[in-house]
């Protein structure tokens, strides 16, 4: 390995000794071990659901072939999902401007500490909130969405009695994607430039005019790769949706009934431990697709996040 | 710094309408700001205070002490506090040295070289993969020596340390990259080797840094359950080797409690809600600890 250290100093300098090889493969060997954990990641989802790609249809759970079994769990995904990153994205912006500029000083830190709290919570104590609290609560709303709302699609009804819905889980997830969100969100808004924001307010802009016009132009493609984050984070959850979601199967757009999709990963989490033979292998075939799916969305986010970055 | 943000004429009527319009409506949008702020912390504080009310009648003597095994109904969660702390440990004991290690390299060896830029990209992967998928990486790894069935400790630690890796590796690189220069020169000066640099000036310079770190992935990490559900399988006895058996921790505990309620159902979501107070609080203490130890012992760097 060439030493080329962090200073023009540490490249000529020291001589390279016994321990100096050691230490250094070491580093390097700890670099390469973690680029061979990931690709053992994809290797090994690979060939354990190869047997699933190859079986016929009647050996596969359900008797549906792995696509049919694959597509709804990925549509529900996708939609609990995009549900919770509407709902979350609003708000983290809101929580963001708050504590970049409009609390006061003081506080600051404190209320920082009180959002990243939300992130530290196991998602495990959100499921059992989402069905023991939030559901219940929210039974009266989703009657309320049936009754005024119902016309539209997502709201038709016949309302939960339980709160076991995709409106309620998709909720606890964007609860738990706000802290990511709002991070991101915070980091760049925090670094919009001075003198532009000075200039705005001297301009005679009020507060909100200033945050308008240049606090959020400047932090535009944050909200953009936060959010993506944010979707990566709610695609892959899995306790909070097994626990909260009573699913059926079905592909419905429907948000406040009893009869919801599953995701993919809440679908593993209930019928891995249950499951042996082809069964296994085409719920590790489903975990690809999340595999995928996830690496895609958080791939965008970190575009976006670096070409910003060389602005 | 050059932006490209472009102010539009303050003066000129889109922005405006009258000022008593204007201060109208920075009224309303900071009021609707705070607002916000307000709802999503509402979450926050509903669980704490549900949590706490509902898990403290279920967390006691026999809670800590006992075991479900051969007890119909009841039982406490032993098992799963020492399934927590052995699960914990040896993900840690994986996941600390490949961390600090690659992260000295990102900051010390990997200058800007082809494996560096591979190793900062595939670590930004490394986070966004979903906790149940790096469950089903570990069950396949070793289903494919050890057969279909196995269920192990060290799986679920294998799993989890997927999941840490990439944390201690952010937050190491962080710290590392912070210490100054000039102290790593001042050593180089006095003719000592740059392993011994990184070993008796680097490291020691960022202690405080690493120890905050390490423990706050640890808290990410141990209330982890969906990738323990699909490694370590559930248990009802105490076992204490992870290379052997079934294990459970905390988190999967609280979940088979709720989802396979015993005849009495309301004492098993006690306990399931005891489980949920005792992971809130033992995040909470890390993450406090953590803060704490940054304060206190950070080299003060001038």
């Amino acid at each position: 390995m060439k030493a080329t250290g962090v200073s023009p100093l540490a490249a000529a300098g020291p001589r390279r000794r016994f321990g100096d090889r050691v230490f250094s493969n070491l580093a390097v060997a700890a670099g390469v071990t973690i680029l061979g954990l990931l690709g053992g990641v994809a290797l090994f989802l690979l060939i354990e659901s190869l047997p699933a790609v190859g079986a016929s249809p009647a050996q596969l759970p359900g008797g549906k072939s792995l696509v049919d079994y694959i597509a709804p769990l990925a549509f529900g995904t996708v939609l609990a999902a995009t549900i919770a990153v509407l709902i979350a994205v609003p708000l983290a912006i809101a929580v963001a401007l708050f504590i970049s500029h409009i609390a006061p000083r003081r506080v600051v830190l404190v209320l920082g500490f009180l959002v990243d709290l939300l992130a530290a919570i196991p998602s495990i104590v959100y499921g059992l909130w989402g069905i023991f609290v939030l559901g219940p609560a929210a039974v009266p709303v989703l009657e309320w969405l049936e009754q005024k709302l119902g016309f539209i699609v997502f709201f038709k009804g016949p309302a939960s009695a339980t709160g076991r819905t995709m409106l309620v889980a998709s909720l606890v997830l964007a609860v738990m994607i706000l802290p990511i969100v709002s991070a991101v969100c915070r980091e760049v808004f925090s670094q919009t430039p001075r003198k532009l924001q000075e200039g705005a307010l001297a301009l005679g802009a009020t507060r909100w005019e200033m945050i308008r016009m240049t606090v959020l132009p400047f932090g535009k493609s944050s909200i953009i790769s936060g959010s993506m984050l944010g979707l990566g984070r709610a695609l892959g959850e899995t306790m909070a949706v097994t626990i909260i979601l009573s699913v059926s199967g079905i592909v419905t757009f429907n948000l406040i009934s009893q009869a919801n999709p599953s995701t993919i990963a809440a679908n593993i989490a209930l019928d891995f431990p249950e499951s042996s033979g082809l069964a296994v292998n085409t719920l590790i075939a489903s975990g690809l697709v999340l595999f995928a799916i996830t690496l895609v969305t958080n791939l965008a986010a970190r575009a976006i996040i670096s070409r910003q970055n060389i602005q | 710094m050059q932006t490209s943000v472009d102010i539009p004429p303050l003066l000129a009527a889109p922005a405006g309408g009258s000022l008593w319009r204007r201060k109208l409506v920075n009224r309303v949008m900071t009021g609707l700001v705070v607002l916000a702020f307000v709802l999503a912390l509402i979450p926050l504080f509903s669980l704490l205070y549900q949590v706490v009310s509902r898990g403290l009648p279920g967390l006691d003597w026999e809670f800590l002490t006992g075991t479900p095994r051969g007890v119909v109904g009841g039982g406490g969660a032993a098992h799963a506090i020492v399934g927590t702390v052995v699960i914990t440990a040896v993900t840690s004991i994986i996941s600390v040295p490949i961390g600090i290690m690659a992260a000295i390299y990102l900051t010390e060896y990997g200058g800007k070289g082809r494996l560096r830029r591979w190793l900062t990209f595939f670590v930004d992967v490394m986070t966004g993969i979903p906790s149940i998928v790096a469950g089903l990486f570990a069950f396949a790894l070793f289903a494919i020596f050890l057969g279909p069935g196995i269920r192990l400790g060290l799986m679920g630690s294998v799993a989890l340390s997927v999941l840490m890796i990439p944390i201690v590796i952010r937050s190491s690189e962080e710290v590392l990259k912070i210490v100054p220069n000039h102290l790593r020169e001042a050593s180089y000066a006095l003719g000592t080797p740059k392993w011994r640099t990184i070993v008796k000036v680097v490291l020691p310079t960022a202690f405080a840094g690493l120890v905050t770190g390490v423990m706050i992935a640890v808290a990410r990490i141990v209330g982890e359950t969906a990738p323990l559900l699909v490694t370590t399988g559930i248990v009802d006895s105490i076992n204490t080797n992870p290379f052997q058996g079934r294990m459970q921790n905390l988190a999967v505990y609280a979940y088979s409690e709720y989802r396979t309620p015993g005849v009495m159902k309301q004492a098993s979501y006690d306990r399931a809600w005891a489980a949920a107070l005792t992971l809130i609080a033992i995040v909470m203490i890390l993450n406090l600890v953590a803060r704490l130890v940054y304060r206190r012992y950070r080299t003060e760097i001038r």
